[in-house]
């Protein structure tokens, strides 16, 4: 079957857009397609990618994680709380990925075991995730010793390696768990419909309860890469962060209609678009006030080409037409 | 004589109180192919259903090879042996053919799903099911013909004994439903049985030995299919239950023309239709399941959007108006499922049935609503659709009965005063009493002189309300009947006819 240009250019969307979005910054400025800005587009995008790597999850569902800022702030307050009692620092990590886990599967368990929505449940969970951080901190900035910004700005042939590395082996990790596993395509077949999932025989609950465990073990992950790059744990630490990885992912073609989408290149690309998209204002001297404008902007272009995309899924020809009738089973 | 594969006994189901199955006792023997016949809502459906795991029977008892079997779930089902191709496709559309067929059972090496092994077995179950296609491929990409063909090779990959075919042909093109047949011919040749639900009479006598047709939830009549001409088979099915009695006409429809369609066609679904509904006419459409009864309905409200024809109100044309300004001109709509799209579940009676006509309700210059006059308005709707006055005002009416629940659609839309009602299935899943004082309460409208459509897959209500009856069969008007000729037979001959007669896609006029 051969696809139209409309669905071809649709597909390719954010490849198009991150191409288009290069030339432009390119040709107004110079010094943007220069390699150590492309480097620096990438670190700063990294802890955002990670994130939205965990959200890309939820997201497959037909679900999503609000609570993913406020994770990232628990998991460093952990972190920096640890280090600042003098415990070694891959302990404090180690303690930081374990409380974002321990997140995770609060909201899997609020999710797939009470069922509650996820909008709502992680909305919850934001919440008191904020507040247990504000709690550990006291509300007072932490300062993290050298020990901990090394490792985002040691370089290796130049290039801060540190953060780059994360994000590649969560990336290949995540790709591989999705394409490549039973659980990854169960996560497809639950997110498209899961009444149907469920009476294939998937075990839709367990499925869900992985998935926000897996959010909230990425959002603690990107939350330590931004404090070895930024060197500090303030109270606003991740703020509304859960959409700028929201963002990334739908801007991605991940959708928020649940079974379409990936990690590779999808997520990763939303993710150092919108980065660009900062990096080239920055380049280009523009009025910071406009910062917001821009982004709200991509967030709506992102949700637009979704809601077409979905649009376009179901008038295929014998997509997902609801037949009902009077033998309809009525379970 | 060969051993039962399946039997039923005395099976019996109810959906909220009216029953579906009576006592059905139906017995399947090894390696033969059971056809199924009957009526829209005759309990087919129900009956797979309760075979394949999805519902269970409120009594009775199921064997399967001489041993009881209950099963719980689908998944129960399949491990006993029985696959249920469904009429609505369960594909993931999201995934590929071979994704979709080893979903809960991919094979594995280390965790990572050994794509080589999954594309041979897919192959190998492509082949069985006649589908020369990759295993890669997207299943989004296929026709539903195609479709039809993996969930069969899904059936396949569980090594079932038997297999529920459940109207498998309604979206096939000729070519489509030609490799089906073959396909049936082969799995009964390696001696599996097979039970066929159709519509299609002609198919039946194709594929079956035996013949099983149901009828209000009863059996009907069975036995060897060469026993069975096709006009015996349909005189089984319409068989009168003489339950209901219908209110006698008060008065004759009146000359000039309320509603009138011309040439209305949606692509795809309905093409040609033209008709014209008079003042105080009730004009009844019969139909097969997707022979475009509801997507009529839809267009003539304009839910949906015409490609060609038009549409005249009270000879005005209103194609191009959205719903809410035709609900203004006087068009009502009543929709085929009332729990999904015609009440609010939750929300109070007095909610539900002040809806569509809150508005003129209100009181200048700010629209605040006149409480008092509109619950008085209720109050008198209520009374005059005769809804239970047990129930109060503030009462969700989720809690009400289903006859109840349609009494509360049709107060609503009364109390917006429509000159022309649509109904689909007005009297869907409602116990005889409700029934019989909606039949009261649509001849009365029409007596005051609006106009009425209704469809229904109740031939007998068609031909006990209706003063003309169109039959519609793979959106095209196939017949026209007027009250004189009025024969539950020739109704359902003609749509059985007209939906063999064409493809959705090779639609004659």
């Amino acid at each position: 079957m051969i696809q139209s240009p409309a669905a071809a250019t649709l597909r390719f969307a954010p490849i198009l857009l991150f191409i288009l979005l290069l030339a432009a910054f390119g040709l107004s400025s110079p010094r943007f397609l220069e390699p150590q800005n492309l480097v620096n587009i990438a670190l700063q995008s990294s802890s955002t990618a990670i994130a939205a790597t965990g959200m890309t999850f939820a997201l497959l569902t037909a679900g999503v994680d609000l609570s993913v800022g406020a994770i990232m702030f628990v998991a460093v307050a952990v972190a920096g709380k640890m280090i600042h009692h003098g415990q070694p620092v891959a302990l404090a990590f180690c303690a930081a990925l374990a409380a974002g886990a321990a997140f995770g599967a609060l909201n899997g368990l609020l999710v797939a075991r009470l069922r509650i929505l996820a909008f709502i449940a992680t909305l919850g969970t934001l919440f008191a995730g904020r507040g247990f951080g504000l709690w550990l901190t006291e509300t007072r900035a932490m300062n993290m010793p050298e020990s901990v910004t090394r490792l985002g700005t040691d370089r290796w042939l130049g290039i801060p390696w540190m953060p780059l590395a994360v994000l590649a082996v969560v990336c290949l990790l995540a790709h591989t768990v999705l394409v490549a596993t039973p659980f990854g395509r169960m996560i497809y077949a639950a997110g498209h419909d899961a009444e149907a999932a469920r009476k294939a025989g998937v075990p839709v609950r367990r499925v869900l309860f992985c998935v926000y465990l897996i959010s909230g073990v990425c959002a603690a992950a990107g939350g330590l890469v931004a404090l070895t790059q930024t060197g500090a744990v303030s109270p606003k630490f991740g703020e509304q962060k859960e959409f700028a990885a929201i963002a990334a992912a739908v801007l991605g073609g991940v959708s928020l209609f649940g079974g379409r989408g990936a990690v590779l290149p999808g997520t990763l690309l939303g993710a150092l678009l919108i980065q660009t998209v900062e990096n080239g204002l920055v380049i280009l001297n523009a009025n910071p006030y406009i910062y917001p404008l821009v982004a709200s902007g991509v967030i709506f272009l992102a949700v637009l080409l979704d809601s077409i995309r979905n649009r376009a899924q179901l008038s295929l020809p014998g997509g997902c037409q609801a037949a009902a009738g009077p033998s309809k089973a009525r379970s | 004589m060969t051993a039962k594969a399946i039997e039923l006994q005395e099976i019996d189901k109810r959906f909220f109180g009216v029953p579906v199955l009576r006592k059905v006792s139906l017995s399947v023997f090894c390696g033969e192919t059971l056809g199924l016949a009957g009526e829209n809502g005759a309990g087919k459906s129900t009956l797979m259903n309760i075979l394949g795991g999805n519902l269970q029977p409120d009594s009775g008892s199921l064997l399967l090879a001489g041993q009881p079997y209950r099963p719980r779930s689908p998944h129960d089902a399949a491990k006993a042996g029985i696959a249920f191709i469904h009429q609505e496709l369960n594909l993931f559309s999201n995934l590929s053919i071979a994704e979709n067929l080893f979903l809960t059972d991919f094979p594995t090496r280390a965790g990572i799903i050994d794509r080589r092994v999954l594309r041979r077995r897919t192959g190998e179950l492509l082949d069985q099911a006649g589908l020369n296609l990759s295993p890669e491929t997207p299943v989004h990409r296929l026709s539903s013909g195609q479709r039809q063909l993996v969930e069969i090779a899904k059936a396949l990959s569980l090594d079932p004994k038997v297999i529920l075919f459940d109207e498998p042909t309604t979206s096939l093109t000729q070519r489509e439903k030609e490799h089906l047949f073959s396909l049936v011919a082969r799995l009964q040749s390696r001696g599996l049985t097979l039970i066929y639900i159709s519509h299609v009479l002609a198919d039946l006598t194709r594929l079956c030995h035996r013949v099983a047709v149901l009828r209000d939830g009863q059996v009907a009549g069975c036995g060897p299919m060469k026993d069975f001409s096709h006009d015996r088979l349909i005189t089984l099915m319409v068989g009168r239950s003489l339950e209901v009695q219908f209110p006698p006409p008060t008065s004759a429809p009146a000359p000039e023309p309320i509603l009138e369609a011309r040439d209305l066609t949606r692509r795809g679904k309905i093409s040609g239709v033209s008709f014209c509904l008079r003042r105080g006419e009730i004009l009844g459409i019969a139909g097969l399941m997707g022979s475009g009864r509801t997507e009529l309905a839809r267009l003539l409200f304009g839910l949906d959007p015409l490609t060609g024809g038009s549409i005249h109100l009270e000879g005005r044309p209103v194609q191009h108006l959205s719903p809410r300004q035709r609900i203004a001109r006087g068009l009502a709509f009543l929709t085929e499922d009332r729990r999904e799209d015609g009440l609010c579940l939750d929300a109070s009676i007095t909610e539900n049935i002040s809806l569509v006509a809150a508005a003129s309700y209100t009181r200048r210059p700010l629209g605040w609503l006149r409480l008092d006059s509109l619950r008085l308005a209720v109050a008198m709707i209520r009374e005059r659709v005769q809804l239970t006055s047990t129930a109060r005002d503030s009462q969700p009416v989720r809690t009400l009965s289903g006859g109840n629940q349609q009494k509360a659609v049709l107060a609503k839309w009364l109390l917006a005063r429509p000159r022309v009602l649509l109904l689909d299935e007005p009297t869907r899943g409602i116990d005889v009493g409700a029934k019989h004082e909606i039949y009261t309460l649509i001849r009365q409208l029409s007596a005051a002189g609006a106009g009425i459509l209704i469809i229904s897959s109740e031939i007998e209500e068609l031909t006990g309300l209706c003063d003309r009856i169109l039959v519609l069969a793979s959106g095209c008007l196939h017949d026209e009947i007027p009250k004189a000729a009025f024969d539950p037979e020739r109704i359902l001959r003609s749509a059985m006819a007209g939906a063999a007669a064409s493809t959705p896609s090779s639609a004659l006029p």
